[in-house]
């Protein structure tokens, strides 16, 4: 240690000093972060953006703008975020098959590796919503009680006690939420796609965000078992008072004709 | 040895005749017995539809005293932690709570509360088919007009009885139910926040409803239903049934089976037919699952949210009324919903009320009856009675827009403007369509005692001429299709009496008369074959 100190006054431990450091700072780098990986990554991202922007192009430039600047029958993509295509062309609703009220889901045109590299190519457009991870919407965990009251507080008004579906004016509507990809509720939530508000994480946190995928999941999926026999659509009185009318009455006017028909006579033969 | 047998027999009657001699000698039965056992009552399937609602009614009281052993009717906030998990640790209301332990955690209870409530769907569903069938038969006429009314009380008693259960589990369907009439009470004027703040002894919603709706539920209106049902079986045992037109049949007799034993094994049967129906019902199909519903909070509502069919006429009311709203004098007449559920709400009741006087006072008619019309041959009440019914289905397609808009992709805003010229439009048309088919089978009836039926057998005459050959009917039929009277159209009278003075004819009068020539002046109703005609034309100088 002696000879260390006696040295350390030497006019060239400066540079030593210096060499130490970039050589430990140089070391850690190499150590933590994945140099190659990180390079093939911007690659990967810009060639994604690329791809994505040629399928723009073919698929979706001709009401949303060459650009995403938005045209008279599209609005302008700049700034949705990634998160937002891969809601709307994940669900089908987009590429449109036709103007209407309300774009509804359908069959999905691309495979998910296009359409990574469109939201890829939105998400350049502008900042927004990217498209949330498997930990971010995966309701393990979560509190299905919980998300039942955020649900009736913030969904049911349109969505039905259970998720549904219900009207809107003008032939819009809220659609059945019955076996949707918690994905595609976490980014519906997030970004709020045609009628529907948005709920940002400040003002829903992810954990609620969960909650409510949690609960869905519990009472409007394959796994939700019914307890009462059929549900009905789960639509209430309307469908219940439609089938105690062809069941239950239609039912019993036939018995009562059956029975009606059968008389005491019928024993003279 | 024989001769002690017989004596032993004389001191030993059997034991059902000792048991009949005992209660006869205490109550009097047999007399009551011998007069009514025998009562005869005739076959016809619609006939049944009453047996119907009244065997509902038995299983929904039955249910329901079960139901009450475990609700409890209070509206105190407790914590959940029974079985059903995604409402675990959820605030609720004690009402809602044993709700749930009933659906989840007693036995049967779910079944039980299910056969209640799809029993409570058919009762009512059977009284308005039952009323339809006694309304187009032309049944209400006298002797049978308050009993008519009776059957209406039972009506609008029953809707409300099952408004006020369905409204007991306090879930925010059912909220959501319960704040709708608060609405309609709140717009009466004057007196609607007096009424309102009395009914739920406070601000909406309080602590009390649930416990007052489950008194109005359990006691005071099932109480005033089962007296109005007795009265309305007694009338039925006093005035008999009443029977359709046909050979051996008059206003003076009935034709049928007696009521021991036949229509006692008929309708003891019967009540087990209905009630497995509506129990294979109860078993199959989910009814109010209030656990996928949620506990009641006045902040929160759901979309598609109606009430159980027979208050649904109310909600196509309320939504398809333009949202009206004066100040009168400093006050806010809220005549968006005052109009349709103060006014209109009551007044679509009324009108069936009212019906058979209207008909007795436009007829004159003072006479009893008790054989029924085919409702061809009233074409007017026939018409009138289903442009009620189109009216009534018009409202529920207003109810229920929401779900024509969903499942028929259609615009919500033009459903509602197609209700509301509907409202106004369709009875009118539906008057006219059916009246025109009812005359149009009473032409066919006239032409079939005329000339027979139509064999289909095509001849051909020596000639050449084809012609098709009538079976003529048999004298039974020809009866059936004849036995109808037909009114004449009232007339006015001269408008000066003897002396050239002008009579005095009075507004009402003038009324009558014109009410009178719709419902019976020409082309209101085919003249139906005469003797003559019939002669005339069967007497064999050729025809055709």
């Amino acid at each position: 240690m002696k000879k260390l100190s006696a040295r350390r006054r030497h006019p060239l431990a400066a540079v030593v000093v210096l060499l130490l450091a970039l050589a430990a700072t140089g070391g850690l780098y190499i150590a933590f972060a994945p140099a190659d990986k990180a390079q093939a990554d911007e690659t990967a991202q810009s060639l994604a953006i690329d791809e994505g922007k040629r399928l723009f192009s073919v698929g979706c430039a001709s009401c949303h703008g060459t650009g995403g600047q938005g045209t008279s029958d599209g609005p302008s993509l700049v700034g949705v975020g990634a998160a937002a295509v891969d809601f709307q062309v994940g669900t089908g609703r987009m590429p449109l098959q036709q103007q209407g009220a309300q774009a509804p889901r359908k069959k999905v045109i691309y495979s998910q590796a296009e359409i990574d590299q469109i939201a890829a190519y939105i998400a350049s457009l502008g900042a927004g919503p990217s498209v949330p991870t498997k930990n971010q919407y995966d309701p393990k965990g979560a509190d299905i009680a919980k998300g039942g009251e955020l649900f009736r507080t913030d969904c049911a008004q349109c969505h039905n006690f259970t998720g549904e579906g219900g009207a809107l004016t003008h032939g819009k509507f809220a659609p059945s939420l019955e076996n949707v990809d918690p994905k595609h509720i976490y980014e519906a939530m997030q970004t709020g796609p045609q009628s529907m508000p948005n709920f940002p994480d400040s003002v829903m946190p992810e954990q609620n965000k969960k909650d409510i995928i949690a609960y869905l999941h519990a009472v409007n999926s394959d796994d939700t078992t019914s307890p009462g026999g059929l549900k009905l659509g789960g639509l209430g009185p309307v469908s219940e008072g439609l089938f105690a009318w062809i069941f239950g009455l239609g039912g019993l006017v036939a018995i009562a004709a059956w029975v009606a028909a059968r008389t005491a006579k019928a024993r003279k033969s | 040895m024989s001769s002690t047998t017989r004596n032993a027999s004389r001191r030993q009657a059997p034991a059902g005749e000792r048991v009949a001699d005992w209660a006869d000698g205490r109550l009097g039965v047999y007399s009551l017995a011998k007069s009514n056992m025998r009562k005869i009552f005739p076959d016809h399937w619609s006939f049944m539809l009453g047996e119907v609602c009244l065997y509902s009614f038995i299983i929904i009281i039955l249910t329901g005293v079960y139901l009450t052993l475990f609700f409890h009717p209070s509206m105190n906030e407790v914590v959940y932690h029974g079985s059903y998990v995604p409402l675990q640790g959820q605030l609720m209301s004690e009402a809602f709570n044993s709700t749930l332990h009933i659906s989840f955690d007693v036995r049967g209870g779910l079944l039980i509360r299910q056969i209640h409530h799809w029993a409570a769907l058919i009762f009512i569903g059977g009284m308005l088919v039952h009323m339809m069938r006694v309304f187009f038969t032309g049944a209400f006429r006298k002797p049978r007009e308050v009993n008519w009314i009776f059957g209406f009380l039972l009506l609008v008693l029953g809707m409300f009885t099952g408004f006020t259960g369905y409204s007991l589990p306090d879930d925010l369907l059912s909220g959501t139910g319960v704040r709708f009439m608060e609405g309609a009470i709140l717009s009466t004027p004057i007196v609607g926040t007096y009424m309102s703040f009395f009914l739920f002894g406070g601000e909406f919603p309080g602590g009390d409803f649930v416990a007052r709706f489950y008194t109005v539920h359990i006691l005071l209106l099932p109480g005033i239903m089962m007296g109005l049902l007795v009265g309305h079986l007694i009338l039925v045992f006093y005035h008999k049934h009443t029977q359709f037109a046909g050979p051996g049949r008059t206003e003076k007799n009935v034709v049928g089976m007696p009521l021991l034993p036949v229509y006692m094994a008929k309708a003891g049967g019967f009540f087990f037919l209905v009630f497995g129906v509506i129990a294979i019902i109860a078993a199959i199909a989910s009814i109010n699952p209030i656990w996928a519903i949620g506990p009641y909070r006045p902040d929160q509502v759901s979309t598609g949210a109606q009430p159980d069919w027979y208050m649904g006429f109310s909600e196509g009311l309320i939504r398809v009324m333009p949202g009206w709203e004066i100040n009168f004098l400093g006050h806010t007449l809220v005549l968006g919903v005052a109009i349709p559920l103060i006014v209109v709400f009551p007044l679509v009741l009324v009108v069936i009320a009212v019906y058979p006087f209207l008909e007795a006072w436009v007829t004159g008619d003072r006479r009893e009856h008790h054989i029924l019309d085919r409702p061809r041959n009233a074409p007017t009440r026939t018409g009138l009675g289903v442009a009620w019914l189109t009216w009534y289905f018009v409202m529920l397609v207003g109810g229920g827009n929401d779900l024509w808009a969903t499942h028929f992709h259609l615009s919500i805003n033009s459903i509602t403007w197609f209700v509301r010229i509907a409202f106004f439009v369709a009875p009118v048309l539906a008057f006219l369509v059916t009246k025109r088919i009812c005359l149009g089978l009473q032409r066919r009836d006239r032409d079939k005692v005329l000339h027979g039926r139509e064999s289909g057998i095509i001849k051909r005459l020596p000639h050449g001429e084809f012609i098709e050959v009538h079976e003529p009917l048999d004298a039974d039929q020809l009866h059936t299709l004849t036995a109808h009277e037909q009114y004449e159209p009232a007339q006015l009278g001269p408008a000066v009496d003897e002396n050239g003075v002008e009579r005095q004819v009075s507004r009402g009068e003038k009324l009558r008369t014109k009410l009178s020539k719709g419902y019976y002046g020409e082309g209101n109703q085919i003249p139906k074959p005469t003797v003559e005609e019939y002669k005339e034309i069967t007497s064999g100088h050729g025809h055709h």
